[in-house]
């Protein structure tokens, strides 16, 4: 593993028992990601590439295989240490955006932080911060109840950055958000791809999300079908400005 | 620190369930202080008033004694201890001669227990001060209970009669020249008092009595020879074996209301992990171990215990103290429940009490909010991040 590896993959195997029998879900996958990539795992429902985040996010273990992660084999990961390898290095963004419903948006946000024991001053400026960063630093005592899907996402995002982890893992970001919405939350995460070099690997089937990838790697039936870069983006990765902020 | 900071935002953010699991813990936690402090503050004042009207600071009973036996009754005197015939005149002991007789008032005839005590006596709150008249008829002393069921009154003259010791029937007539209103149905349902001197005189029994009730300061009366000394203990046990009947009846209550209050908080942990699957995968996700997540589950229903004593103590001091000022009026038919009921009764909430009831409460709060915790570490947090159950 070179020194901008920060994800290395091999022969990788995960399956699950289903109705008594066993259900392969990644078949023999080899996959290295370096620091800074904007990559998205693309196929058909069904095709591993939920599993291989999960893995990858330490939230599951290979049957088979190795999955190295910031040089830490996931298999063999205590729950105690998986826990410290998500909370210090790993941001997550959910189809369902997953917020804390009873938090208000600020203290969601700030739930990684605590978890890292940060001092409440230094907290709270990287909370509003994150916020500022996705556009929301006027919803800061909202309720995720009183957001809209898209306001719910870049709060999610919010939260996967706040901590300014090494690897943001998206599975289906964009699965429940409008075309508008969707091309806002993507802008905002390849911002804060350029800005902080973050890793953002994504499981995806939409269009849109294609379009923004600087490499694809395609999934089927659990195995690597294809793995290239994404020469002539669709969408120039630009910042999103205020106003289109107030558009959405 | 944490943990407790996230269990508290959490169990606010909850609202109105929390409120509602808060309420009817603090309810029991309430009812439970009161019907305890009711129960020690009726422990406590029976024992004072048997103290102070019958058992004083124990008693030296005549080997023969059995309350519970009136046929031990004609054998059951003997004459008085020198040592306390010679003692000075304020010695707190009195002596109590007690026989069989018969009473007829208005031409009923109804069997009576006749006590014979020196009326200058200071150890029984008995107010014994009336027999110090100087009439023809005999004294006597009636509590308003014996009263009631003789329909006697002060003043009335009442026939008695009785067995001496030679076993020749006598009778004479006998005034009613005190009423007394006791607690202590013992020494009032079916009982007359009357002078110890003349009672001797009319059983032909001179010096002779059946117990010694000895009061403060009897440490310097030596043990008297032929008498068997009942401590306050002993003296007082019906009562006790009662009130721990009592509290084990008050127990079955006590944790009828705590179960039913604990059930609540089971129920709101249950119903939270199935329906907080999602936020519980979310949590571990964001890097909290599985361990963690079952603490905090366990601490917010914990703190339903810590809230609810709040909210108990919010609204339950005032109250239960104001009862504790005012006291319980008893109805009348307690006074036919033969035990010592005052008209009211004031409940007496000690520290050990309350602490110990919190303590109680909050233990049970928190294993019952851990068991369905526990569950959390089988859940798969991919599952759990969906909402699925695995």
């Amino acid at each position: 593993m070179d020194n901008s590896t920060i994800v290395s993959i091999n022969g990788l195997v995960k399956r699950f028992p289903i109705g008594g029998r066993q259900f392969t879900a990644i078949n023999g996958i080899n996959l290295t990601f370096s620091k800074g990539e904007f990559t998205g795992l693309v196929g058909p429902s069904g095709s591993g590439k939920t599993t291989l985040l999960n893995i990858i996010g330490s939230l599951d273990v290979p049957t088979e295989g190795k999955a190295m992660v910031l040089d830490q084999s996931i298999g063999a990961l205590s729950h105690v240490n998986a826990a410290k390898l998500r909370n210090k290095h790993l941001g997550f963004i959910f189809q369902t955006y997953n917020l804390l419903p009873v938090y208000t948006v600020f203290e969601n946000v700030e739930f990684p932080l605590l978890l890292l024991k940060m001092p409440t001053p230094q907290r709270r400026k990287a909370v509003l911060d994150a916020l500022e960063a996705v556009g929301l630093q006027d919803k800061v005592d909202s309720r995720p109840a009183q957001l809209s899907g898209g306001e719910s996402q870049r709060v999610a995002i919010a939260r996967a950055m706040v901590k300014s982890p090494d690897i943001v893992l998206a599975d289906e970001p964009t699965a429940n958000l409008d075309a508008k919405n969707s091309h806002h939350i993507l802008q905002t995460m390849v911002k804060l791809n350029e800005a902080f070099h973050t890793t953002f690997i994504f499981a995806s089937h939409d269009e849109k999300v294609i379009g923004y990838l600087r490499r694809k790697i395609t999934l089927n039936d659990g195995k690597v079908v294809s793995d290239e870069p994404v020469t002539r983006p669709v969408h120039k990765c630009t910042m999103a400005s205020n106003a289109e902020r107030e558009s959405v | 620190m944490i943990a407790f900071k996230l269990a508290f935002r959490n169990l606010i953010g909850a609202g109105l369930r929390t409120w509602l699991n808060v309420f009817v813990l603090s309810m029991s936690y309430v009812i439970i202080i009161w019907q305890q402090g009711l129960l020690d503050g009726f422990n406590q004042q029976a024992l004072r008033d048997m103290t102070d009207w019958e058992i004083g600071q124990g008693q030296y009973w005549h080997p023969q004694y059995d309350p519970y036996d009136p046929f031990t009754l004609e054998e059951s005197h003997a004459p008085l201890p020198d040592v306390l015939l010679n003692a000075p005149a304020d010695r707190a002991v009195a002596p109590i001669l007690i026989v069989q007789g018969t009473l007829y008032p208005q031409g009923r005839m109804q069997a009576v227990i006749l006590k014979g005590i020196e009326p200058d006596q200071t150890v029984l709150s008995l107010p014994t001060a009336d027999l110090q008249t100087d009439i023809s008829e005999i004294p006597i002393l009636i509590g308003t209970r014996m009263a009631k069921s003789t329909n006697l009154a002060r003043g009335d003259v009442v026939t008695i009669r009785w067995r001496d010791t030679n076993g020749m029937f006598d009778a004479a007539e006998a005034k009613v020249v005190g009423l007394m209103k006791t607690n202590v149905p013992t020494v009032d349902q079916g009982q007359i008092w009357l002078p110890l001197a003349r009672l001797q005189t009319m059983m032909q029994m001179p010096r002779k009595a059946t117990l010694i009730v000895t009061g403060q300061g009897t440490e310097g009366v030596p043990p008297l020879p032929n008498w068997v000394f009942k401590d306050r203990a002993f003296l007082s046990k019906d009562l006790t074996d009662m009130i721990q009947m009592k509290k084990v009846s008050g127990a079955i209550t006590y944790a009828i209301l705590l179960s039913l209050a604990l059930l609540a908080i089971f129920d709101t942990q249950v119903l939270a992990i199935f329906r907080r699957r999602r936020e519980i995968g979310t949590l571990i996700a964001l890097g909290m171990t599985r361990n963690a997540v079952i603490r905090l589950f366990t601490l917010e229903g914990a703190m339903h215990g810590v809230l609810a004593s709040l909210a108990a103590a919010a609204y339950g001091i005032p109250l239960l103290s104001l009862q504790a000022m005012r006291g319980l009026a008893m109805p009348e038919a307690a006074n036919s429940f033969g035990m010592a009921m005052g008209a009211r009764m004031f409940p007496v909430y000690s520290v050990g009490l309350v602490t110990g009831t919190t303590a109680i409460v909050l233990i049970a709060v928190t294993v019952v909010s851990f068991l369905p915790a526990r569950h959390i570490a089988r859940l798969n947090p991919t599952d759990a991040i969906k909402g699925k159950l695995s």
